[in-house]
């Protein structure tokens, strides 16, 4: 595959691996935080923790966009949805996320119409296909996903079509770094950025990173040789004391950003003025909401939102995972009552959940290396 | 002496469309309920087919339902699929399959000539894999209760001589065989459903495997340790089921893996891993490694073997998991198929 | 869900330039060019999908540069250790945990 096999050759991947161990300072531990839960997905996958000296420690952040999602916001969901002449369409990733009475997928069982799908641009088509039905997409992601699903419902309205509205969950990434930056418990030497979100928004947002935080923020791709390389820049920046912005993703991402998927974001989408984070609590102007110019494709517009605010159960430590407060390994129902195949917390359900990484990429792996190395 | 009652270890309430998914979710179900319910206490690992003795002789029962849709798909139909997934199950087992029956439960409004060319198909599967077809039972369900039909089918087997498959034989330095590219079946039938706009050049792989079966145990008789074919769940499920039932560890060389561009660029697309997709037409053995290298041999020279590698090996670590390795030095478990991102594939 | 795959537009729609059917390799998929409509992809051109949309039109050229500056990763440093070696910038034996390449 262009574009993915080159970035996985072993030869380079182990000359980058070399570069990290010498220009990891012996005396110093990097803590080094991959905000996107792509990143933490592609970590794992890849074994990439094994290439890295013991004095390079990789933090998640919390950019996972199901992960972040309050129970009361899928509980509200599933009530909207659980009309007899509704469908509720999602990513597969959102099917197993357990709501206060359950999972989509088992809503699914007891018999409400749920379907996944793997673009907005589906979901419409149900719509179109449905017409004596009503289909409410349950929106996620960060601003990767937010112009999609900004473009469909231009699309809708231009079509009259009545019978499809949103129910909006995008989330945006700045607020929730100054989140991580801001808690007292995190210390942090730099950040590989997330590549897929900087294809929208750019490289411009992460500015005051560098400059008010002073640490250094390279813009990573998700291939082993793209993330590797993004901490060779890291410490070579860290070393020389420096704190700057740079692009390791060149070949995908603008510095500034795409013009039209912003555009479009801003026809269709406003900022809420706060937003539950799971973990994280309420943080300001971090969510977007529907304009009322759209209120007709705005399922929280059009039918009535139950609103109930749920919180976690309080054995689970979501929120400090999230953080990078904790390990997942740390939390105290981690592999016992909370398994991907049993989940308490969206993080164990969810492809990029640290949580479910770790479980299934790593838990159970002998420590030493030599082993594995050895075939 | 009363036997104690069986314990029910099955806590779930209803039952999801992930117990049939053939990953871990199938499993608590089976090992929670069925087991304890029906099988008793004598009963060791379960296999892809019982083996019972009747006066001396030993032979090889096995059955299975499918439920796939849709019915007819590039390289295959259901019918194919009933007739070389309970052949295939028997030659795993190390059995010749000598006799099939078949039940179909039918949806009433089923056009006769779609009944009538699963029938077809099935003749001729069983044909193709010499087998014989010796019955049946047919009913036939109000409208909307079968979605077009399902069919189960049973088989019985001879053992072939030579042979002791068993999970407590495999031992570290053992090495994993695989007869060919993984995951065109489970591929084929989300393709084949049209709902994503998704278009490829892939046929379903089904299709007997017990001619290579036969030239492997040929070939390495008491070498062959374990056998299965990866159906639902994958590549992936199979081995963690072999690890939990061993003890021992499974290691898969990444670089090893036999999978084909479409299916790889499907998967990436999808977010969906190629060890965890349905196979109907491939088979996984563990081999001692004094018999590997002529094995592979073996099945590279039987027709439909040309593709056949050795994508690992069997270790003491890590102790009942499967560890994949990449050729710069990392490495991932890969875990059981949790979930079903395929239903109703086979 | 980050997931985003590069792919060749190998056809543009004829009734709407803004759909394309791209490759990748070997699959066939529906995607949409509505966030590329200021410099809309032709065929030939490769683009980043995520969630059936076209995100972004992916550089060969940046490509082929950062595969080189991967490629060269560490032979600065073997070229310096090189000249070192020939004994012109100082006296001391060179032994790891002096400084250079460990």
């Amino acid at each position: 595959m262009k574009f993915v096999d080159e970035f996985r050759t072993p030869e380079l991947i182990g000359k980058a691996g070399e570069e990290i161990r010498r220009l990891a300072d012996p005396s110093r531990h990097y803590r080094i935080m991959e905000v996107c839960g792509g990143h933490t997905h592609a970590i794992y996958r890849f074994g990439l923790k094994d290439l890295l000296p013991s004095n390079v420690e990789l933090i998640h952040g919390p950019g996972c966009p199901v992960c972040v999602l309050p129970m009361g916001r899928i509980d509200d969901g599933l009530a909207l949805a659980a009309q007899s002449d509704f469908i509720f369409a999602a990513f597969g990733d959102m099917m197993r996320v357990p709501g206060t009475h359950g999972s989509p997928l088992e809503y699914k069982a007891r018999g409400m119409d749920v379907r996944i799908v793997y673009s907005p641009a589906d979901a419409l088509k149900l719509a179109r296909n449905n017409p004596e039905k009503h289909v409410m997409f349950f929106a996620i992601g960060f601003e990767t996903t937010a112009p999609s699903t900004a473009l469909t419902l231009m699309r809708a309205k231009t079509e009259g079509l009545s019978n499809f509205s949103v129910f909006c969950n995008h989330v945006t990434i700045i607020p929730a770094i100054r989140a991580i930056l801001d808690s007292p418990d995190m210390r942090l030497d730099g950040f590989v950025g997330p590549g897929h979100v900087s294809t929208v928004i750019g490289c411009r947002p992460y500015d005051w990173i560098a400059k008010d935080e002073r640490k250094p923020v390279v813009v990573s791709g998700f291939e082993p040789l793209d993330i590797l390389q993004s901490i060779v820049m890291l410490l070579r920046q860290l070393r020389k004391g420096e704190a700057r912005v740079e692009n390791q993703y060149k070949r995908v991402v603008p510095w500034e950003g795409n013009r039209a998927a912003l555009r479009a974001m801003g026809e269709v989408f406003e900022l809420r003025p706060y937003f539950e984070w799971r973990g994280l609590g309420f943080i300001s102007q971090s969510a977007l909401k529907i304009r009322p110019s759209y209120a007709q494709w705005d399922s929280e517009q059009r039918f009535t939102v139950p609103g109930v605010r749920v919180t976690d159960p309080k054995a689970a430590q979501c929120g400090e995972v999230l953080k990078g407060v904790l390990k997942p390994v740390q939390c105290k129902l981690f592999g016992r009552e909370c398994t991907p195949e049993q989940p308490v917390g969206a993080l164990m359900v969810s492809s990029e959940g640290s949580c479910a990484a770790y479980f299934n990429y790593e838990h159970r792996k002998p420590v030493t290396i030599a082993t594995v190395a050895a075939n | 002496m009363a036997t104690p009652a069986p314990k029910i270890r099955f806590r779930e309430p209803q039952i999801e469309m992930a117990h049939g998914a053939g990953g871990k979710a199938s499993r608590r179900l089976v090992e929670g309920l069925f087991a304890p319910l029906l099988f008793g206490s004598s009963q060791g690992p379960l296999g892809d087919a019982a083996h019972i003795q009747i006066n001396g002789t030993r032979i090889a029962m096995t059955t299975d339902s499918f439920v796939v849709k849709p019915l007819r798909f590039p390289g295959g139909s259901i019918g194919e699929l009933a007739i070389n997934g309970t052949v295939n199950d028997l030659a795993v087992s190390g059995a010749r399959a000598e006799a099939i029956v078949v039940t179909f439960v039918l949806e009433a409004g089923l056009p006769t000539d779609i009944l009538e060319a699963e029938v077809r198909a099935m003749g001729q599967a069983a044909e193709d894999a010499g087998v014989m077809i010796a019955g049946g039972d047919t009913k036939v369900v109000e409208h909307g209760k079968a979605d077009h039909m399902y069919v189960t089918t049973t088989g019985i087997g001879r053992l072939l001589s030579g042979v002791i498959i068993s999970p407590q034989t495999v031992q570290p330095g053992d090495k994993v065989l695989l007869s060919g590219p993984i995951g065109d079946h489970g591929i084929t039938i989300l393709l084949a459903r049209g709902d994503l706009d998704l278009e490829a050049d892939l046929r379903s792989d089904t299709r007997s495997v017990f001619p290579l079966v036969q030239a492997l145990v040929h070939q390495a008789g008491a070498g062959v340790r374990w056998m299965r074919d990866p159906t639902r769940g994958g590549v992936a499920t199979s081995l963690n089921e072999l690890a939990r039932d061993s003890g021992c560890g499974i290691v898969l060389f990444e670089e090893k893996l036999p999978v084909r561009d479409s299916v790889r660029g499907a998967c990436e697309l999808l977010g969906l891993d190629p060890l965890h997709i349905a196979n109907e037409g491939q088979f996984l053995a563990i081999v001692s490694s004094d018999h590997a290298e002529s094995a592979l041999q073996a099945l590279r020279a039987t027709p439909g073997g040309e593709e056949a590698v050795m994508i690992g090996e069997v270790r003491e670590q890590p102790a009942s998991a499967v560890l994949v390795t990449t050729l710069y030095g990392g490495s991932r478990l890969v875990d059981m198929l949790v979930g079903d991102p395929l239903p109703r594939i086979c | 869900m980050c997931l985003a795959i590069p792919g060749k537009i190998v056809e543009l729609d004829a009734q709407n330039p803004l759909q394309a059917v791209v490759d990748v390799v070997g699959v066939r998929r529906k995607v949409d060019l509505g966030l590329l409509q200021d410099e809309p992809p032709v065929p030939g051109d490769w683009v980043l999908i995520h969630v059936g949309f076209a995100m972004s039109k992916i550089s060969e050229a940046d490509a082929a540069d950062q595969m080189r500056t991967l490629t060269m990763l560490g032979e600065a440093e073997a070229a310096m250790e090189e000249v070192r070696g020939y004994g012109l910038e100082d006296k001391e034996p060179h032994s790891p945990g002096q400084g250079w390449k460990q």
